[in-house]
């Protein structure tokens, strides 16, 4: 039990003196203007806390509580989909089907049954969803049920597994140990939201797609981009098997794919007419919140990393 | 002893259920009483509902929460009957017309007396999911002659898609609790009656994430 390689243990107490500066800059700024309200800051930050101390524990236990805790959290973004996307009344065991997919996909991960964890989802819980469904009999909407839940399911359930599947990928680089790729990719998307948003307040003018997300600017996009790659050139061969070269290449797919992920799920967000998924983590929003561009980049990193460095 | 198997069942089992299973979207949640005497009306759609009001409450008022239920459903058999006395410590109300209305106000305001809060459905049975009813008369009626006991109306939402009446297969999703500002007796039944209906139709409004389970219906 914890036994955590060099690198991982190296980049992990890195992770959490950024949180202390993070939550000591914000007792600073408070004691500076005590008139001013950090509480939705507070919140922010406490939250972190709560993410980052998890992860880091169960990661760190080994790679089945791993496993099990990415099972969860796929649980706990399904149930945020079904929750503000629409569905029918009648499609109550059609969803409850699909929730039985989580188990099966990470019972596949667990047993190192890669053909069967890349196919379970996008083939056969596609075919099987509407053959349940038909059974209802209720033909009103099935069309757009059926797209409906199959799309749930790929983002909350498949997307997401691939950071479970990358705990179990033959260590590489022992300095980093199974850990290492799975922070590298959960650490890089966060960081790119990081740089996206504050190059954006930045140097953010011209905006990239005004009518979904207002936020988002070809400044914030492109500097983010440039430090995310120069960053994931620098820490991929710590944390990864890839050279640095491959590395650039990997930090630069991470950057587009965790803004497209980003701007995706605001989509859904703007066609509901909500502004959070949900009140699951407090001062983030809900769950999908969180996890918008880990859903991109974790089976794009997940199939470079396994392509290019094996 | 009952207090205390009250907490147990909810730490142990009712939270951690409602928080993994379910979870809550909850709006305005300062607007809960703090103390009792008090009213809780909120719509019904759910078995759950009940459960969901009172583990809004902190532990230490806990003991203090009882929701008015049917004797003919809560009292029906030997188990049944064991939880909704002791773990959920019903205020029994007999729907078949066996008891004088009279005395099922006086239970309830008994309750009132010692100082509890008390959870009603006043649209009576749960009925279709996600379906209002009209609301019933009751609450002004028991609440008359004290009008300084505040009504606080909750509003659940996506719970009747949870476990809707009639199903037992309990399907995990969130669900909007939004609680509104306290309405008094103070007034004549028609206003009461009328502050009721426009507080639900501002809950609802606040329920964004919720519209669309109106459409399916």
């Amino acid at each position: 039990m914890f036994e955590i390689a060099p690198h991982a243990r190296t980049v992990v107490l890195a992770v959490l003196g950024l949180l202390c500066v993070a939550s000591l800059s914000r007792l600073w700024l408070a004691q500076r203007n005590p008139t001013r309200d950090y509480q939705e800051l507070k919140l922010r930050i406490r939250s972190w806390w709560w993410m980052i101390g998890l992860l880091f524990v169960v990661l760190m236990l080994n790679r089945q509580a791993g496993i099990v805790f990415f099972a969860f959290l796929s649980y706990l973004a399904l149930k945020e989909f079904f929750s503000i996307v629409p569905t029918r009344l009648t499609d109550r065991r059609v969803l409850f089907w699909a929730y039985l997919a989580i188990p099966l996909q990470y019972f596949w991960i667990w047993h190192d049954w890669y053909g069967m964890f890349n196919v379970f989802v996008p083939v056969y819980v596609f075919l099987f969803l509407p053959v349940r469904m038909l059974l209802l009999g209720d033909n009103n909407g099935f069309i757009r049920s059926a797209g409906v839940i199959h799309w749930m399911v790929m983002l909350a359930v498949y997307c997401i597994s691939h950071l479970a599947a990358l705990l179990t990928l033959p260590v590489i680089n022992d300095a980093a140990g199974y850990l290492g790729p799975v922070l590298f990719v959960i650490f890089l998307t966060q960081f790119n939201d990081v740089c996206q948003y504050i190059w954006g307040k930045q140097v953010g003018r011209r905006k990239i797609i005004p009518l979904v997300s207002p936020n988002k600017t070809w400044g914030g996009f492109i500097g983010g981009c440039v430090t995310v790659t120069l960053c994931s050139g620098l820490i991929g061969p710590y944390l990864t098997g890839l050279s640095w070269q491959l590395s650039l290449v990997v930090g630069a797919m991470i950057a587009v794919a965790g803004f497209f992920g980003d701007v995706v799920i605001s989509s859904v967000k703007r066609d509901l007419g909500i502004k959070d998924t949900g009140q699951l983590i407090p001062g983030h929003g809900g769950i999908l919140d969180r996890l918008d561009s880990i859903i991109y980049t974790a089976p794009i990193f997940f199939h470079f990393y396994r392509y290019f460095a094996y | 002893m009952k207090r205390w198997l009250k907490i147990l069942s909810f730490m142990l089992v009712v939270r951690p259920l409602i928080i993994i299973v379910i979870g809550l979207n909850v709006y305005q949640r300062e607007r809960l009483p703090t103390q009792g005497p008090h009213v809780i009306i909120a719509n019904h759609n759910s078995h759950l509902d009940t459960l969901v009001l009172m583990s809004l409450f902190p532990w230490s008022q806990l003991h203090r929460v009882r929701p008015v239920a049917a004797a003919d459903y809560f009292l029906s058999n030997r188990w049944l009957a064991w939880f909704s006395t002791n773990v959920l410590d019903i205020i029994p109300v007999h729907r078949d017309g066996s008891a004088e209305r009279k005395d099922l106000l006086a239970d309830c305001q008994t309750a009132l007396k010692a100082g509890d809060i008390l959870i009603l459905f006043p649209e009576g049975s749960r009925g279709k999911p996600e379906a209002m009813q009209p609301m019933k008369k009751g609450v002004y009626h028991m609440l008359k002659e004290t009008p300084a006991i505040g009504v606080t109306p909750v509003l659940l939402r996506g719970l009747g898609r949870a476990l809707p009446k009639g199903e037992a297969l309990l399907v995990p999703r969130n669900c909007d609790v939004a609680v509104g500002d306290s309405i008094y007796a103070d007034q004549t039944v028609e206003n009461f009656m009328r502050a009721v209906d426009e507080a639900f139709v501002d809950l609802k409004a606040q329920c964004q994430g919720s519209a669309w389970l109106d459409e399916g219906l």
